[in-house]
């Protein structure tokens, strides 16, 4: 084992110190050491995009990072999306259109989902479904993903930011 | 030709007429949302590694890179030397003398089955075989020793190519065995040669069913604690209750003393339907540690070590008459196992043998199978599980047949349609469908799609070099496993049963907990048997959890495969949940002095028949059952009632898809465009999750066709060994799809249904393949093989245009 070095990490609006390999990922951070394990790991090739997390609002594969990296960044997880009891629209949307069957998938294509829908609040299927080509769904064949996404575009407040909520 | 003993023993079923369900369906039929997904949604679902012991450790193993070696010796002094490293096993430290299971013994059938341990014992087989376990403070530090071990290998022949392993003279997987045949297998019925004879046309063809995965996102995991002689297993399985039993039998716990636990599991598609080595391994190591031990699967592993799918080579033949009427089917399958026979590998073909009839009324069907041994992982249940491998073959070459007879291939089909029937079609092979009507749901497709429209948008694609084509497929499948006396070890040869077991509880407070034997991993059984209890109880299905996938919670099960859970665990749900109301019945009919049969469920009360205002709620009728100062005569306190559900039948779901795609000439890329849908399987319980299903299943067979193949090089090397390589479709690849249903009510059960996990698949593969020929018979192309990558559409083309390859 390699020795540690510090890390500060702030996630969902609350901030953590922990002593960390310098090799830790991201998303190893998130869920052995921050105990959030919404996000999910699903590959080792960073094609799955099960892990995918907001860095400063921008989704990125948590399992491409280094926790080290993540130092003075805003995080957000899947855990950060609902607030106050209140279904982030696009967890809503999920849930009324059955936009998912086992889940596995589903924390990582709602951050991804989010990503699109705060640079493009309005967006066609086919944008859609190319932003969520970084995002493997073994169950829905997408159709569902796809609906909810486009409705939860429809629905008021979708676009706010997951950065923009945590910060409010 | 000769039916083998097994196919002998497959008896022939009528299919049982039963009662309908006398509830009303309030919540049944209603596409309700999923109580499963507030949980997801938020990131609160517990899957394997989301559970943490106290004083846990990690696993990694030591695999074969070779496909076939013999080991010559292995050193993890470095290994052990690491700090942060709690043990290295090899096979001599492992105690288990028992083979990782196979349940198949067909009567009078010898199946050749080697010998399958933990860890490899001498000689290696196939890449990705374990040789040592490695156990270590984190999952970092295991992986760190792993990389320290050196095993010295002495490489041996390898065959990979199975029509090669059946030569003589071919090296062997297993010496000792002295053969790479497993076994012959066949089931056939009708005169085939009479069939042959009266024959205008004979077509043959050889179609490749290339090997896939199930590819679950989660990948598999397992936690295992031994404590106070218990030990409790988490594992991202499909079978909690099968996975007991042979961690019972391989451990020698006693089975009361072992729990499985299969919590959340993300996707399964069959590839969770076995015991695995690491399962075992683990569980092994956390007794022989006292430390709980926890492995999760990298996908490379999955790859390598998360049992495969499909891997057949088929030579069809079929006769038809001038005018259409087909006359006879011969199927010819060598099904390549791998180098290791699992839990239900060699049972896996002989599915396909089960549905070589189709939809159509072919007097005459034979299926002859051997299954052969490679230096590859094994196969064994993957979507569809066989069905899919007979259905691509007759949907294909049905339009095969329809292009050489210069006729409508839905007219070819339509001619040779099993007229409608509801309650049983003997077919020529012994095998009677339960309910259908196939004409039904081809018109029900053709509302939704017509034929000359594409073929006029396909002109005017043509200009541009792209090259529209339709393809369908009608299909049938048999699912629902199911009847124990069929398939049990006196019939087909399977060492268990097929029924399946549930457990409706009434709490004294009124609520109600079902325990269900089926074991889901994204289907929706939370929501859809919660829909059924509901209303039989005349409650809320929010009133009703639904527990499943922890075998100390309620009575043995037999968990999820083959599409079974509802017609065969819901059906249990609901005899359950009506013998519970029936006690509710003698309950408020004795305490409010009325007959019986005169209580009726009213607006959620179990109310008197024609006086409304007298009745009494499910509650109501709890306390009285469990505050018992007032019940009838000789009746047991307690609202609590089991059912164990053994279906006389399986169901037979039914479906007619269409598929559209462009094909790029210059490149040969395929595109899907369009995808129509007509599936039935029988009364919808819940319309929302029969969609998810069909969605999900197209998308498994598109993948096939198109984009994904689990591909081995000569050497045995596995190519497609990462996402990167094998490659899933993404959202951009696919259309939205257009769904449809037929409901024709099934015999067999009382709700009527059939299974819907697997349909999607079966019927998906042929309808792209065809639709990508159609396309390109303008360039002269007949019959490609899957997958239609680029690269081999583009060498089609060429190909039939006598141009030569790049
Ligand atoms: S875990 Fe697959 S992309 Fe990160
Ligand atoms: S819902 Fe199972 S992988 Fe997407």
């Amino acid at each position: 084992m390699s020795k540690t070095v510090p890390v500060h990490l702030r996630v969902n609006g609350v901030e953590h110190q922990l002593d960390a390999e310098p090799r830790l990922l991201l998303v190893h951070a998130l869920r052995d050491h921050l105990g959030l394990t919404g996000t999910h790991v699903g590959c080792d090739t960073s094609n799955c995009g099960a892990c995918t997390v907001h860095f400063n609002g921008q989704p990125v594969k948590s399992c491409t990072v280094l926790a080290v990296q993540a130092d003075g960044v805003e995080v957000t997880t899947i855990e950060g999306m609902a607030k106050d009891g209140e279904l982030h629209p696009l967890q809503e949307a999920f849930w009324n259109d059955h936009g998912l069957q086992c889940g596995y998938c589903t924390p990582g294509m709602i951050m991804a989902a989010a990503g699109l829908l705060e640079r493009n609040p309005n967006p066609s299927e086919h944008e859609v479904r190319h932003a969520l080509e970084g995002n493997l769904c073994r169950c829905t064949g997408y159709h569902n993903i796809v609906k909810a996404v486009l409705d939860a575009a429809k629905t008021k407040g979708a676009t706010v930011s997951a950065q923009r909520e945590v910060s409010a | 030709m000769t039916t083998g003993g097994a196919a002998e023993q497959f008896i022939r079923v009528a299919a049982e007429t039963t009662e309908a369900a006398p509830s009303p369906s309030i919540h049944v039929g209603q596409a309700m949302r999923r109580k499963e997904d507030p949980r997801l949604i938020t990131g609160k679902g517990s899957y394997v590694e989301d559970i943490n012991l106290t004083g846990q450790l990690w696993a990694a193993w030591v695999r074969s890179p070779e496909a076939h070696a013999r080991i010559v010796s292995i050193d993890a002094s470095a290994a052990r030397a690491r700090k942060g490293v709690h043990a290295v096993y090899t096979h001599e430290d492992l105690d288990i003398e028992a083979s990782l299971p196979m349940i198949w013994v067909p009567p009078e059938i010898e199946v050749k089955t080697p010998h399958h341990p933990v860890l490899a014992k001498d000689e290696v087989n196939h890449v990705g075989d374990p040789v040592a376990l490695v156990i270590g403070d984190d999952r970092y530090a295991v992986i760190d020793a792993v990389e320290d071990i050196v095993v010295e290998y002495d490489p041996l022949e390898v065959v990979v190519d199975p029509e090669k392993a059946l030569e003589e003279g071919s090296p062997l997987v297993h010496e000792q065995l002295g053969t790479n045949k497993v076994c012959e297998w066949s089931l056939g019925g009708g005169d085939l040669e009479a069939g042959f004879a009266e024959a205008d046309v004979v077509i043959e063809r050889r179609i490749v069913n290339h090997r896939m995965a199930g590819a679950a996102i989660e990948p598999r995991g397992v936690l295992a604690e031994f404590r106070a002689d218990r030990l409790t297993v988490w594992s991202s399985t499909q079978v909690p209750h099968f996975l007991r039993l042979f961690l019972s039998i391989l451990l020698g716990v006693t089975e009361d003393k072992v729990r499985v636990i299969a919590p959340e599991v993300g996707g399964g598609f069959g590839s969770k339907l076995q015991v695995y080595a690491e399962e075992i391994g683990c569980a092994w190591a956390s007794m022989k540690l006292g430390r709980p031990i926890k492995w999760i699967e990298t996908r490379t592993e999955g790859f390598m070590v998360t049992h495969h799918g499909r891997d057949q080579i088929d030579t069809i033949r079929v006769g038809a008459k001038r005018d259409g009427t087909l006359t006879a089917w011969h199927a010819k399958i060598i099904a390549d196992l791998g180098a290791y026979q699992m839990l239900l590998t060699p049972a896996i073909p002989p599915s396909s043998a089960f549905v070589m009839c189709g939809v159509y009324k072919t007097p005459a069907v034979q299926t002859d199978i051997v299954m052969v041994m490679t230096n590859k992982f094994g196969t064994d249940a993957i979507r569809g599980a066989g069905r899919p491998e007979a259905t691509h073959m007759i949907e294909v070459t049905m339009d095969q047949v329809a292009h050489e007879l210069g006729m409508d291939p839905l007219e070819l089909r339509r001619k040779n349609f099993i007229p409608p029937f509801s309650n049983g079609h003997e077919t020529p092979i012994g095998v009677t469908y339960d309910s259908g009507n196939y004409g039904g749901a081809l018109d029900k497709l053709l509302e939704h799609i017509d034929p000359a429209d594409v073929r006029r948008e396909a002109e005017a694609l043509r200009k541009r070099g792209v090259y529209r084509g339709i393809g369908f497929s009608t299909y049938t499948e048999i699912c629902g496993n199911a009847p124990s006396r069929v398939i049990g070890p006196k019939g087909f040869g399977l060492q268990g049963g097929g029924w399946e077991s549930a457990t409706v509880r009434v709490h004294a407070s009124g609520a109600v907990t079902l325990y269900t034997g089926t074991s889901p991993h994204g289907q929706g059984h939370e929501t859809g048997f919660a829909q059924i209890v509901a209303d039989r109880l005349g409650i809320d299905p929010a009133q009703v959890d639904v527990i499943h996938g922890d075998t100390a919670t309620g009575p043995f099960g037999l968990d999820t495969y083959g599409s079974r859970s509802l017609s065969v665990g819901g059906e249990a749900a609901a005899r359950a949940a009506t013998k519970v109301a029936g006690k509710a019945r003698q309950i408020v009919a004795h305490q409010l002095e009325a007959a019986p049969e005169d209580i009726e469920l009213h607006e959620g009360r179990f109310s008197v028949r024609g006086s409304p205002d007298k009745g009494m709620t499910l509650p109501e009728v709890a306390g009285a059952a469990y505050v018992p100062d007032n019940l009838p005569e000789g009746m047991e306190p307690g609202l609590d009632e089991q059912s164990f559900y053994d279906p006389e039948n399986f169901v037979f779901p039914f479906g007619a898809h269409a598929c559209v795609v462009d094909v790029d000439a210059e490149t040969g890329k395929v595109s899907v465009v369009r995808w129509v849908a007509v599936d039935d399987c029988g009364p919808a319980i819940n319309p929302m999750l029969i969609d998810g299903q069909v969605h999900g299943g197209i998308t498994h067979g598109i993948g096939q066709a198109l984009y994904e193949r689990i591909h081995y090089d000569e050497s045995g090397q596995l190519v497609t060994g990462t996402f990167v390589d094998y490659a899933l479709a993404t959202a951009a690849e696919l259309p939205s799809y257009e769904t449809d249903r037929t409901e024709t009510p099934s015999p067999v059960n009382s709700l009527r249904v059939k299974g819907v996990g697997e349909a999607g698949t079966i019927a998906a593969s042929p309808a792209v393949v065809n639709a990508v020929i159609d396309a390109l018979r303008p360039l002269g192309v007949d019959y490609i093989n899957m997958p239609l990558t680029p690269m081999r559409v583009w060498e089609a083309i060429h190909e039939a245009n006598g141009g030569v390859r790049a």
